[in-house]
């Protein structure tokens, strides 16, 4: 608990310390976890994030069950949708899932070249995923099945699309990093690895979402 | 007691003359200090006031902005209680004006105008004024301070959150300017009415969009802070209860948000790309069959909807007990009353939000048993509600109470809360609230809630931190003019719909029930409503002009004015913006309410952070005097 509060803070101790960022104040446990709670900010942060992201698929996936068993007639997925192409992306995006974790490893052993690898290939996973994922969509539109058709593909539409944002702003964020990766190994390493660490916990609940998607809309 | 002209300072006293003296030298000097080593490393003016991540700056923007979505909403108000009071008159030449021919041809307000105003009052109180004065004004600007800590957890996003804030603010006051106007659909926007409606509507969802999103930053921001940075030695029941309030309300926001967000996502769906997940089979709009695929549930919509509405209601409502039992305990001069109780009880009531929700869809047919579990439920979260608010009455006593303006406020807001929350218990029974629903009783039960109960305590708070934020006061004399006349033209608004709905005028009426023959007994009261709420917008005038005024040429005051023991009081008044909160971060060694400690006798305060012997991590400021006035003045 020691570190965080005996750093003086303020105008004075702030001007010697970081003459070229003096304006910017220093935020305890954004680096090393704090003792009492064994987080660091952004763990916890990305945590609590992700609990309301729960809530959010929860409630779709809610929508999907009632409108499921409220419906009169519902097509089951397997016979509409490509289930090859999406067990696929499937083993595409656990696989994405497997690399983010090696590549915070590498960071952990000090290996940066390893880890930007690792990072692009898990980019590369994620451009695999959208790719098959649009050829899906764009069949579906060439057989004119559109979110207006019913509320199976309502729901379809709407569950994959969203989750694809998800991916989508997964890539962004791991563009990023791969990027600015040797200007932060070289700065801040420590708070760089925990940036690929949050990240991908991000990514693995991504991918989780995506676990229940694949049964509940191409299986049953 | 010394002599009244004596004041204390730090722990000794002195004459009335020389600390006003001491006071006004050390003010110059901190100044001068402070303008000497800050002028070393000046942010860019858009840094600093524009794109500020200073948590305190954040809060004050927060606070202006909300303040100022608050005004319109109750103008919104004012324009339909004219209508309401006088049904088919003509307004006054400039309002008629400003409305313009499409709203109120000849100066008289179209049903479908009225209908806009109602959905945009609720949508803007809500979402536009009560929770972002309460959380991110109050919030950013009270939790940091209280905790001890240099800033939120993650500034930038803390910015973020604004700036998604204000955006989302103006786009859906933009939803006027287009064809068919603003959302007419009531703050509920319920399905299938929403979805057929004109563009505003849509645009009503992109904003929302944009507030969960902010909503949902401030709440990470808020949960890590109080979280991660404690000061040392601030256990969690060493918190100021408006942390603990301010924690359980972000908890809130994170988890019943992202339904909203859900059903927003489809609605907009609905309306953009013709689906029909709110959309039943069948419908005919106008004579015309829609042309859309059907088997959508209207339920739905309303059930996600009041998931996160109903813990809403406690969003609105939890800060400002927060705020109270600051203020309460400052102005008792002794500890709250079973500080634990209200702990647990605010915890207990953020858990049960969460499923009391179906109270607001008896009348939807949803079948007795699940009206009856909401019904058990929703008696079972009014008992925290009690265990707060008598906890909250019981401090009074044996206090020598200081009947400051915060402290008027704290004290009409147990009644007026307690108004409008008993009153809320015949609407939560099923049978009762057959007769009840949609009508005027609901409007006067909800707005005892939030108008004379949360927005009584923003106003306790304002006038609370105001010294905090700006180092002065505002005017003592024009706040007890603003609160005695709030408080009587407040009931004059609302205390009448309470027998207006018994005697069973509905709500979102165009002409106030005029053309129904059991409202007419009652209907007269409008007239005496719209009057009262009037006098209320010009009640807040002095306010308005004492906010202002103080900032610039309010009496200038010391570091912790109201003897208060939290440590937010440590920090310097008006703490430099982007510079951090405290010279050093102060040690907490005991709870927040050390009032009338037994055996103390330096003062009748015993802030969190003055160890039990020796000096304190951060001087004590008691008393009118800044920090370190005490210290200079003895070299």
């Amino acid at each position: 608990m020691d570190d965080g509060h005996a750093t003086t803070l303020g105008a004075h101790g702030q001007g010697h310390a970081h003459a070229a960022h003096a304006h910017e104040i220093e935020i305890p446990y954004t680096v090393h976890p704090r003792p009492d709670t064994g987080v660091y900010n952004g763990k916890l942060g990305i945590w609590l994030f992700l609990a309301s992201e729960v809530m959010l698929f929860g409630a779709l996936f809610s929508t999907l069950v009632l409108l499921r068993t409220s419906a009169s007639v519902w097509p089951h997925g397997w016979r509409i949708l490509n289930v090859p192409l999406a067990t696929l992306n499937t083993f595409v995006l656990i696989g994405s899932s497997v690399t983010v974790i090696l590549a915070w490893a590498h960071l952990r052993l000090g290996n940066l070249k390893k880890a930007k690898l690792f990072l692009a290939l898990t980019l590369l996973c994620g451009f695999g995923f959208m790719i098959i994922k649009t050829i899906e969509y764009m069949t579906k539109f060439s057989h004119h099945q559109y979110p207006s058709t019913n509320n199976f593909f309502a729901t379809y539409f709407v569950l994959t699309g969203l989750h694809g944002l998800h991916v989508l702003g997964g890539m962004v964020v791991f563009a990023y990093l791969l990027l600015t990766a040797n200007k932060w190994y070289a700065e801040k390493r420590d708070q760089f690895t925990n940036r690929v660490e949050t990240t991908g916990l991000y990514w693995h609940f991504v991918d989780l979402v995506w676990i229940f998607l694949f049964p509940i809309l191409y299986l049953l | 007691m010394p002599p009244q002209r004596q004041i204390r300072v730090g722990n000794q006293w002195m004459r009335a003359r020389d600390a006003r003296r001491a006071l006004e030298e050390a003010i110059r000097a901190e100044e001068a200090e402070r303008a000497e080593h800050g002028g070393g490393h000046k942010q860019s003016f858009l840094r600093q006031y524009v794109f500020s991540i200073d948590h305190k700056w954040i809060g004050i923007q927060y606070a202006v902005t909300s303040l100022l979505f608050l005004l319109l909403g109750f103008s919104m108000m004012l324009l339909m209680r004219y209508q309401l009071a006088w049904p088919g008159k003509a307004f006054p030449g400039f309002i008629a004006k400003f409305l313009g021919d499409a709203n109120a041809p000849g100066g008289i307000m179209l049903p479908e105008f009225y209908n806009q105003l109602g959905a945009m009052h609720g949508t803007v109180m809500v979402f536009l004024a009560i929770v972002p004065l309460a959380v991110g004004a109050f919030g950013n600007y009270v939790v940091p301070l209280q905790v001890g800590a240099p800033d939120m957890a993650f500034p930038k996003l803390n910015m973020m959150s604004y700036w998604l804030y204000l955006p989302g603010g103006l786009l859906m006051l933009t939803s006027f300017l287009v064809p068919g106007g603003a959302p007419s659909s009531g703050w509920t926007s319920y399905p299938p009415l929403s979805v057929i409606a004109p563009h505003g509507q849509t645009i009503w969802i992109i904003g929302m969009i944009f507030l969960i999103t902010s909503s949902l930053l401030g709440s990470i921001n808020f949960i890590v802070t109080i979280f991660q940075l404690r000061a040392k030695g601030l256990t969690f029941m060493r918190l100021p209860f408006f942390v603990w309030a301010q924690l359980i309300t972000s908890f809130l926001l994170l988890l019943a948000f992202p339904p909203l967000e859900a059903a927003a996502i489809l609605q907009l769906m609905d309306r953009v790309a013709g689906t029909s997940f709110f959309m039943p089979s069948g419908l005919v709009v106008s004579g015309t069959p829609l042309q859309n695929a059907g088997g959508g549930n209207p339920l739905l919509w309303q059930h996600l909807f009041w998931f996160l509405a109903h813990p809403e209601v406690y969003v609105l409502i939890l800060p400002g007990m927060g705020i109270i039992s600051e203020v309460i305990a400052n102005n008792t001069r002794k500890p709250l009353w079973g500080y634990r109780s209200l702990v647990g009880a605010g915890v207990f009531l953020g858990f049960m939000s969460f499923i009391v929700w179906a109270h607001h869809m008896f009348m939807t047919g949803m079948g007795t048993a699940i009206s009856a579990f909401f019904q058990t439920t929703t008696m079972i979260i009014s008992i925290p509600s009690v265990i707060i608010l008598t906890a909250l009455i019981i401090s009074l006593w044996g206090g020598s109470i200081r009947f400051n303006v915060p402290m008027l406020f704290a004290l009409a807001f147990l009644p007026m809360f307690g108004i409008g929350g008993l009153t809320g218990l015949p609407l939560g029974l099923a049978a009762a609230d057959i007769h009840l629903h949609d009508t005027y009783y609901v409007i006067g039960h909800f707005h005892y809630v939030v108008a004379p109960g949360t927005i009584f305590a923003m106003f306790a708070g304002i006038y609370y931190w105001f010294p905090k934020a700006t180092g002065r006061q505002m005017n003592e004399f024009w706040g007890k003019v603003h609160f005695w006349a709030s408080l009587i033209f407040i009931n004059g608004v609302f205390a009448p719909m309470f027998v207006q709905g018994l005697a069973g005028v509905s709500r979102r009426l165009y002409d106030g029930g005029a053309q129904y023959e059991h409202a007419k007994p009652i209907i007269h009261t409008n007239v005496f409503m719209s009057i009262s709420a009037f006098l209320l917008l010009a009640a807040q005038v002095p306010f308005i002009v004492n906010f202002f005024y103080s900032i610039f040429k309010g009496k200038r005051v010391g570091h912790n004015v109201w003897d208060a023991t939290t440590i937010d009081w440590a920090a310097t008044s008006s703490p430099p913006l982007g510079h951090g909160n405290f010279e050093v971060l102060p040690v907490v060694y005991r709870g927040p309410y050390e009032y009338s400690v037994p055996g103390y006798t330096a003062a009748d305060f015993l802030p969190q952070h003055v160890p039990d012997d020796g000096e304190p991590t951060v001087p004590v400021g008691g008393g009118m005097l800044p920090a370190h006035a005490v210290a200079q003045k003895e070299a």
